[in-house]
């Protein structure tokens, strides 16, 4: 905090009120709901609810779909978090040495960035439908592609819907990552090692290592939340369930399933994944990424 | 030579970038400009066909939905409402949040600070049914307040404002002091003009993602009156082109502030590093 500051009895709770409203009634008042909801048993009528202690929580373990969501949602934000950025920083490394057409590059490649991805999912749709499909057509020529009954077809139709928006997100962040480097530390570097790609390797990458690793964190938050609007869109879970990111498995049992009580303990069991790597990444990686 | 060879090599890989995130957006373009009678035969269209004004205004204008009561351009102005109702919301909050705890003494501080950042960790998609519980009770599913509110407190904002806050050097407010500023006019007449570019940026990233909202207006509009463009898509009925006209025009307003506004944006996210 500041050494200097100003002195009032009252005026600071005028500036923080607004925001602390905000988050006590449209974020506390729900998060304490699911904290009861995770703990109590609705009836099948919804006549009458009583204290569960872990039940929801048993029952959600001893669930063989949940296992299914919990998987899927793994393998998914790794291989995204992988595909994204490997070729993310590539295209950058690639416009960050062009003399010509920089920006024209940069604009037309950061684009997709804003774009919903619900409507990337719309999108892909229309690309693996069977009947306009391109892709659908091409994939199938090649092995018979059928994502609504095969589940590793499905996995590649939800993990290219999901992955192009997201090569724009870690784009824009490696190159400004790539620009921020200094000059002197290339050109001296230049004297020093000829080869390119080893340079690339001990030089820059290490110094783009806080970008990276800020980069794994947002690709995998995005994994875990945003695709939502694309799993919605394309396979809706399809051939089974085996395409149920563990938020999507959430939001069916609980809205479309009406079972409260599972929703709620899923909920707080993906709280405490968020919570895990969020402490990974302040405790573990922060520490041991060299700044500058 | 070898420098000719590497940035052929350099503008060869770009152009494949390029081919990607493009050709998918131009072919849904390129059919949205056909006849949905031609799609249907042909399937998806590389070249351009001469619907293009027939589909985008019947598209417009043309009553949808499950119940016919809402068209295209009231969907955009739905979005519109609420995408700017959540910029201005949490730009003005967490300007005003990191203002009182940088610049006050404030009890219990360091547990503020938490509460606020603990709703990182609960993102709207893991309390959605509870919120909507919440939504009800207070009476405001369909409206526009129900849309704004629960999605207008912004965590990743207040720290970015803080952090730039306390990398202000304390001579400025000494300075201040001693010409008899008090907290108000310091607040606006010092702080809001240098924080400039990180509002701007702040704002830009708070509309987008309040325009591309898909879960909360699914759930909180029952009435279609309140419908936007990214929710409606997917429960949009109509022919091929016309849903393809939908898609491309969806895009439309957050990728041109994105086009146009990407340096202040990529500036006001490194302002701070």
């Amino acid at each position: 905090m500041k050494k200097v500051q100003f002195k009032s009895n009252y005026s600071q709770y005028f500036f923080l009120a607004p925001q602390l409203l905000i988050l006590l009634i449209f974020l506390y008042w729900p998060i304490i709901q699911t904290f009861k909801d995770a703990f109590t048993m609705q009836d099948a009528f919804g006549f009458g609810s009583q204290f569960a202690g872990f039940d929801n929580f048993l029952f959600i373990f001893s669930d063989p779909s949940y296992f299914t969501a919990f998987k899927f949602t793994i393998i998914y934000s790794f291989v995204i978090t992988f595909i994204t950025g490997s070729i993310g920083l590539l295209l950058a490394v690639q416009a960050n040495k062009v003399m010509h057409g920089k920006s024209a590059y940069k604009t037309l490649l950061i684009w997709p960035y804003a774009i919903a991805p619900a409507v990337v999912g719309v999108m892909a749709n229309y690309f693996f439908s069977e009947r306009y499909g391109l892709l659908h057509h091409l994939f199938n020529n090649l092995w018979g592609f059928n994502w609504y009954e095969n589940v590793f077809d499905a996995y590649i139709y939800v993990i290219i819907a999901g992955s192009w928006k997201q090569i724009s997100a870690n784009f824009i962040f490696f190159l400004a990552g790539l620009q921020a480097i200094q000059k002197t530390v290339i050109e001296a570097s230049i004297i020093d090692c000829k080869s390119n790609i080893r340079r690339f390797w001990t030089i820059t990458f290490p110094l783009l290592m806080p970008t990276t690793f800020f980069l794994i964190i947002i690709n995998i938050t995005y994994a875990f939340f945003d695709t939502f609007g694309i799993i919605d869109t394309t396979t809706i879970g399809a051939p089974g369930s085996e395409t149920k990111t563990l938020v999507y498995k959430a939001y069916i049992d609980g809205f479309k399933g009406l079972d409260l009580g599972s929703a709620g303990a899923q909920s707080i069991m993906m709280m405490i994944i968020v919570l895990v790597i969020t402490i990974f990444q302040f405790r573990y990686i922060e520490g041991k990424i060299h700044y500058n | 030579m070898t420098k000719y060879i590497s940035s052929t090599i350099n503008h060869f890989i770009l152009s494949i970038g390029l081919l990607i995130m493009v050709v998918p957006i131009w072919i849904i373009f390129a059919s949205s400009t056909h006849s949905s009678l031609f799609i249907n035969t042909n399937g998806l269209q590389f070249f351009l066909g001469d619907n293009f004004i027939d589909n985008y205004s019947r598209v417009l204008f043309k009553q949808s939905g499950f119940f016919n009561e809402i068209t295209a351009l009231k969907m955009f102005l739905n979005s519109f409402v609420m995408a700017t109702g959540i910029a201005t919301l949490s730009v003005i909050t967490s300007l005003m949040t990191a203002y009182g705890l940088v610049y006050f003494k404030v009890k219990y501080a360091t547990f503020i600070f938490w509460l606020i950042f603990i709703t990182l960790l609960v993102p709207l998609e893991l309390r959605i049914m509870p919120s909507y519980i919440v939504m009800s009770k207070l009476n405001l599913v369909n409206t526009f307040a129900g849309l704004i509110l629960p999605i207008s407190a912004s965590a990743i904002a207040t720290f970015f404002f803080r952090q730039f806050y306390k990398s202000i050097p304390d001579e400025l407010l000494e300075a201040a002091k001693l010409d008899g500023t008090n907290s108000w006019s310091f607040f606006i007449d010092f702080l809001i003009p240098l924080s400039k570019t990180m509002i701007a940026a702040v704002f830009i990233f708070m509309f987008v993602f309040g325009y591309n909202q898909y879960l909360w207006p699914l759930i909180m509009t029952t009435s279609e009156q309140y419908w936007t463009v990214v929710m409606g898509l997917k429960t949009m009925y109509g022919s091929i082109s016309d849903r393809f006209a939908f898609v491309i025009m969806s895009m439309i307003p957050p990728v041109i502030i994105i086009i146009f506004l990407q340096k202040l944006f990529i500036q006001g996210i490194f302002q701070n590093k």
